[in-house]
């Protein structure tokens, strides 16, 4: 069999995942007043962010596309288990 | 104007937002284009949840009142030409146990353009055929064992092949990819597999025998029935059984539209997002199949716990339950003895931090009014009271 062309995040249920920076990162736990322990997860081997080469302890950004608000952003830490 | 509705971004909805822009004519001045949105901010800040809310426990009532009414008055099996497919409540606990062996799996499978139009009802047919799963036993009319040497003979069905479209040596094929140590030889209208090695016996030919009944010759494992039906203007072909991850590399397959019911499949292939989206449709469809109207924040607060650990887990002892950090919570919910032991075994603390556990050593529960606490800073001792 071929080998897949398939992108996981262009599928219509996958929304938008991006990495953020550290500084970006800082800000958001300052703003919640939260550790990144304590958002929810994302496993590191997520079909989503493969791509993303992200490390255990960064804050994932996820835009999803919501019925009520229209467009609704959703952070995840990366998490080893 | 955009740019005082952009300013806007991080304090109203994205929805609310595009309204916006539609709706205000284009004459409007600044400073009341700006009055527009201070006032549509301030309804939209009244409008929001308070903390401290019990939004679980309303999610839980929301869901929970048309979900007894479903038990009572509607039919739990639709059938979608010839095609079962679990509905009503039975789906409902389906879906939040977060079961991986679905009753019904399911998919619908999209199609590329060429193929989506129907035009071509050859092409569909073929198509279909390589969705649909055909084992060794669906093209073969007898399985018989010679006693004297042990060997397996498979009379295969001629004319069923023809059908379906695989030669005798693509039989050979996928028998000798997924069954080691055999040898197959071709005879006629027949196969014979031999054992290699010397110790043969009968009881050993025997389970080969039931083993290879079911060896995948065609199509893909999982998918028991296809369905070719037309759906505003383009043909979805709609599978009894469930494989996603297959079904995506399949070069006809619109990949990007393409879904299955099982949402464990789903959190594998496309993640735990694109899982959670999945509980929320699956959801959906019941409660709209019913003719009922639930609120989609509460289904997306449900979904929303299901996946916060970064797999999906069901509102279950085993799931969501197991993952409270209060030994009593947990205990309240089910199978009570078994965690106070564990708990007493190796000394875990509660901190009372929630509501189950707060109810029962009667004290008020961190929510709504029962939130804020005081703090009180003590006055600092000066040295000399030392």
């Amino acid at each position: 069999m071929k080998k897949p062309k398939f992108k996981v995040d262009k599928h219509i249920l996958t929304p938008k995942h991006s990495k953020l920076g550290e500084r970006e990162k800082a800000q958001l736990l300052e703003k919640y007043h939260v550790t990144s322990k304590e958002l929810p997860k994302i496993l590191k081997a997520d079909s989503a962010i493969k791509e993303l080469d992200a490390k255990t302890g960064d804050v994932i950004k996820i835009v999803r596309k919501s019925p009520t608000a229209g467009e609704s952003v959703f952070y995840r830490a990366v998490s080893d288990v | 104007m955009a740019d005082i509705i952009s300013e806007y971004e991080d304090k109203l909805p994205a929805k609310m937002l595009d309204e916006f822009k539609e709706n205000i004519p284009k004459g409007a001045s600044d400073t009341k284009v700006r009055k527009i949105l201070e006032a549509a901010y301030g309804e939209y800040k009244n409008a929001r949840v308070c903390p401290g809310e019990a939004v679980g426990l309303i999610a839980a009532e929301s869901i929970g009142e048309p979900g007894t009414q479903m038990t009572l008055n509607t039919f739990h099996f639709a059938g979608v030409a010839e095609m079962n497919v679990t509905l009503g409540l039975p789906r409902i606990i389906e879906i939040l146990d977060g079961r991986k062996e679905l009753e019904n799996p399911m998919m619908e499978i999209y199609l590329k353009k060429p193929y989506a139009s129907g035009k071509r009802i050859e092409d569909l047919r073929h198509l279909a055929l390589q969705i649909k799963e055909t084992k060794l036993n669906d093209i073969s009319t007898e399985f018989s064992i010679n006693i004297a040497d042990f060997t397996i003979e498979v009379k295969l069905d001629k004319e069923r092949m023809k059908e379906i479209g695989v030669t005798t040596g693509k039989v050979m094929d996928a028998i000798s990819k997924q069954l080691k140590g055999y040898n197959i030889k071709d005879d006629k209208d027949s196969i014979i597999l031999k054992a290699r090695s010397k110790e043969d016996s009968f009881n050993e030919a025997y389970k080969t025998k039931e083993k290879i009944k079911g060896i995948t010759i065609k199509g893909i494992k999982g998918i028991l029935q296809v369905l070719p039906v037309k759906r505003e203007e383009e043909f979805v072909i709609i599978t009894a059984g469930s494989n996603l991850a297959d079904v995506l590399q399949l070069e006809e397959v619109d990949a990007y539209r393409t879904t299955t019911n099982n949402i464990f499949e789903i959190e594998q292939v496309l993640g735990i997002e694109a899982a959670r989206q999945a509980i929320i449709n699956e959801i959906f469809k019941v409660i709209e199949s019913q003719g009922l109207n639930v609120d989609a924040r509460h289904i997306m607060l449900v979904a929303d716990t299901m996946c916060v650990s970064g797999t999906v887990k069901g509102i279950t002892r085993y799931g969501v339950v197991s993952e409270k950090s209060s030994v009593l919570a947990r205990a309240s919910f089910e199978t009570p003895i078994k965690h106070i032991i564990n708990a007493a075994l190796i000394g875990e603390v509660d901190n009372l931090n929630s509501v189950v556990e707060n109810v029962m050593v009667n004290q008020p529960i961190p929510i709504g009014t029962g939130l804020p606490s005081l703090s009180v800073k003590p006055p600092q001792k000066t040295p000399k009271e030392k």
